[in-house]
């Protein structure tokens, strides 16, 4: 199918229609299955009256969804087997957390398969997931992840924050020949922005600029980037926010161009620290950089511990666009972060 | 743990939930007549009414029934309210088991104290038939500082290590695979306890159960993995789930005794479960029941049934209610009238109310505790992390619950 006349330049639109991240997901997958046959939805809940909080309700064809019994690792394979046959699956999981049921199927065969046999086959499969939080979600509903995901080779990792990248970067995954994983915050679903009605395609691997500074890179993707962007807005901080938008392929390029010009890199991830994306950030400007940094990049992550399901709890363990303003703040007067959300805690001292 | 304010009321039943010993060791053992392994035919043993047919009756002790039927109307009770409080606010998330309470109470009752059980997410009553006193089970649903998990766990997954009521996972169906370690390792060991299992009709369909049950046939594991086929898996019906006549007869593909029991009706609940102990116990190892109920509400409070099924099919399941039936069988046998009932009620209604006052009492978790318990001593890193959120303004609020 000639998904490729879809590529388009990228620039976020101005002054059109505005819709929500929601309404850009579900209208993407429509398009994408109205576009080409063999385009069609698999997973627990993918037919559920609630359309996947939305995202798919009353799609233009209902015949090509299919609901499944429980058994994310059998379902992953079903949809794999179906792409290596020629069709081009959205895989869809509520919650990330039950990605790990199906990790075997993920790691071992999806984003391998083309590799190990040589592409004589390819996996245009995408594997949406959302990712959860909130109280009474606990360690088992609320993780994100994809810091393990894109430490595998053969996946794509996409994470977009705003609804114009979700329907481009969705549209892109679908036209994508091989395996892409995207995954959607759950608490950007109502958020709204500017979104061309016509089917587009952008570019993995590409940064967007949320936020123009000359004083602080600040790395953040999903949820993430619109709390940093908050942040800066709110504060006139004098910061480079750059959303990566994928973050498997990674555009290092534009990042490390950013931090050539302010010094300093802070990288906002919302996932565990330890080997996480925040600390790829971090060493491959390092190593490309490390001249130009006038102070030690800084992370911010969560905790190094599960989510707690207390909400007095929550509200202690995430971090909030207050609180990313504060320590944006502070590496922009140059003093050390010394108590920060950091994993590595003050080693700019 | 507060909870002396609510177990005053009913000293003598609450000795008993405290130490299930006592109360589970006056249990008759069924007539094993009333079993039938390995048949897909339902087992039942309570008419709609309230009667037996002849030469049916398992023989319960008149204690036992009464406490069967105590913790039949305390979970209902203690569920209408906790959905409240998950409506007002003061819970985060609830998995109610309206119309489950025959198959919940009817199977736990038939194990001895020293037997594991493995849940799922509706079997809390378990935990409290063990001994979890009331206040301790909505410290857990509020996650506050007297909360054994620390408010750690989501709502409902308790976990009681003293009544051996082990935690369950969000992920369905990873405890069965659980269930059959922990009766395989009983076995290792030479002790005869037996391990209960849970699961739902949708955790059939789990890798884990396949491999489960081939586990626990194969080494002769001493379980019963009892499935509570409720008809619906979130809003995924059975006939969605699985194109096998019966639940049940999976048992035979994997070389596991099975027996499909009417999950409504307590007593049969009761004779089937016990009787699939009793040969686990004997080491003629693991049998599968399936368990025919329905599930009246939704799957969680984050749920809406009403979006997807049909307000008939609930009618036509409230007229199977397993509170009712046993109430009638009760009271034809002239242990119950209403007088009974009415004071009953407020009783437990009571025990109810001040479980829920006392648990509101404690504080929330500490700050600290943010940081413990993930590795035997807090980490520099968690130090520092800990560190930052006690200095920084702009502490969160609770911008979403379950299911965001």
């Amino acid at each position: 199918m000639p998904w490729s006349k879809f590529q388009q330049d990228y620039a976020a639109p101005t002054g059109g229609r505005t819709i929500s991240y929601c309404a850009a997901v579900r209208e993407a997958i429509d398009q994408a299955m109205g576009h080409d046959p063999r385009v069609f939805a698999i997973g627990l809940d993918a037919d559920d009256k609630f359309g996947v909080f939305g995202s798919m309700a009353n799609l233009s064809h209902p015949e090509r969804v299919l609901g499944t019994p429980i058994a994310e690792n059998a379902m992953t394979g079903v949809a794999l087997g179906a792409a290596l046959s020629g069709l081009r699956p959205i895989h869809v999981h509520l919650r990330n957390d039950f990605l790990l049921v199906a990790m075997d199927q993920i790691v071992n065969y999806v984003a391998k398969w083309e590799d190990m046999f040589d592409r004589q086959v390819r996996v245009p499969l995408v594997i949406r997931s959302i990712i959860g939080r909130g109280w009474g979600c606990g360690a088992q509903h609320s993780q994100a992840l994809h810091g393990l995901f894109a430490q595998v080779p053969g996946l794509k990792v996409v994470m977009p924050s705003t609804p114009y990248d979700v329907k481009g970067l969705f549209l892109a995954s679908v036209a994508d020949d091989s395996p892409v994983l995207f995954l959607e915050h759950r608490w950007l679903y109502k958020n709204t922005g500017d979104v061309p009605e016509a089917i587009y395609t952008l570019p993995f691997g590409k940064c967007q600029r949320l936020h123009a500074g000359e004083g602080l890179t600040v790395v953040a993707a999903s949820l993430a980037a619109v709390h940093a962007r908050l942040a800066c807005e709110g504060n006139g901080l004098d910061v480079d926010l750059l959303d990566p938008r994928t973050i498997k392929p990674l555009d290092i390029d534009t990042i490390v161009a950013s931090v050539r010009r302010t010094g300093r890199l802070l990288v906002v991830d919302y996932d565990f620290p330890f080997g996480g994306f925040a600390a790829e950030v971090c060493a491959q400007v390092a190593e490309r950089a490390h001249g130009a940094l006038r102070q030690a990049p800084v992370r911010i992550c969560f905790p190094d511990r599960g989510m707690p399901a207390s909400g007095i709890l929550e509200r202690a363990y995430y971090p909030t666009p207050e609180r990313l303003a504060a320590a944006m703040q502070n590496l922009l007067d140059g003093a050390p972060v010394a108590d920060d959300l950091l994993v590595g805690g003050g080693h700019g001292r | 743990m507060s909870g002396k304010g609510h177990k005053a009321p009913v000293k003598a039943k609450a000795k008993a939930a405290a130490k299930p010993r006592a109360g589970t060791a006056r249990v008759a053992t069924p007539k094993p007549a009333a079993v039938m392994p390995s048949s897909a035919g339902l087992v039942r043993l309570l008419e709609d009414d309230g009667t037996v047919a002849r030469g049916k009756d398992p023989g319960l002790a008149e204690e036992t029934l009464l406490f069967l039927y105590e913790q039949m109307v305390q979970v209902r009770e203690f569920d209408r309210r906790m959905l409240m409080l998950q409506r007002q606010g003061r819970i985060g998330f609830y998995g109610p088991i309206l119309g489950q309470e025959a198959a919940t109470v009817g199977s736990i009752a038939a194990l001895e104290p020293r037997d594991w059980i493995f849940p799922a997410l509706r079997e809390g009553a378990a935990a409290m038939m063990r001994g979890l006193s009331l206040t301790e089970a909505i410290n857990q649903l509020i996650g506050n500082g007297a909360d054994r998990c620390k408010g750690r766990q989501m709502p409902c997954h308790y976990t009681f290590k003293q009544g051996n009521y082990y935690g369950m996972s969000s992920v369905i169906g990873t405890q069965i695979s659980h269930a059959v370690g922990a009766a395989m390792a009983a076995r290792i060991r030479g002790d005869d306890v037996v391990v209960l299992g849970y699961m739902g009709d949708g955790a059939t369909s789990a890798n884990d159960f396949h491999a489960g049950m081939n586990f626990a046939a194969v080494y002769r594991s001493p379980c019963v993995l009892f499935c509570q086929n409720n008809q619906w898996a979130i809003s995924v019906p059975i006939s969605k789930q699985s194109a096998s006549e019966t639940l049940a007869q999976k048992g035979k593909a994997y070389g596991i005794p099975y027996v499909r029991v009417d999950g409504n009706d307590v007593l049969a609940v009761y004779s089937v479960t016990r009787a699939a102990v009793e040969r686990a116990r004997q080491g003629d190892g693991p049998t599968f029941v399936e368990a025919v109920t329905y599930r009246r509400l939704g799957h969680s409070s984050s749920d809406d049934p009403t979006r997807y099924r049909d307000e008939a099919e609930v009618k036509a399941w409230e007229k199977k209610d397993p509170v009712d039936r046993f109430r009638a069988y009760l009271t034809r046998r002239g242990l119950w009238d209403d007088g009974k009932e009415a004071a009953f009620k407020e009783g437990i209604a009571q025990r109810v109310n001040d479980a829920i006052a006392a648990a509101e009492q404690n504080a929330p978790p500490a700050d600290e505790t943010l940081v413990t318990d993930v590795y035997e001593h807090v980490t520099p890193q968690l130090k520092e992390q800990l560190a930052e959120v006690l200095a920084l303004e702009g502490r969160g609020v609770n911008e979403g619950a379950f299911p965001l």
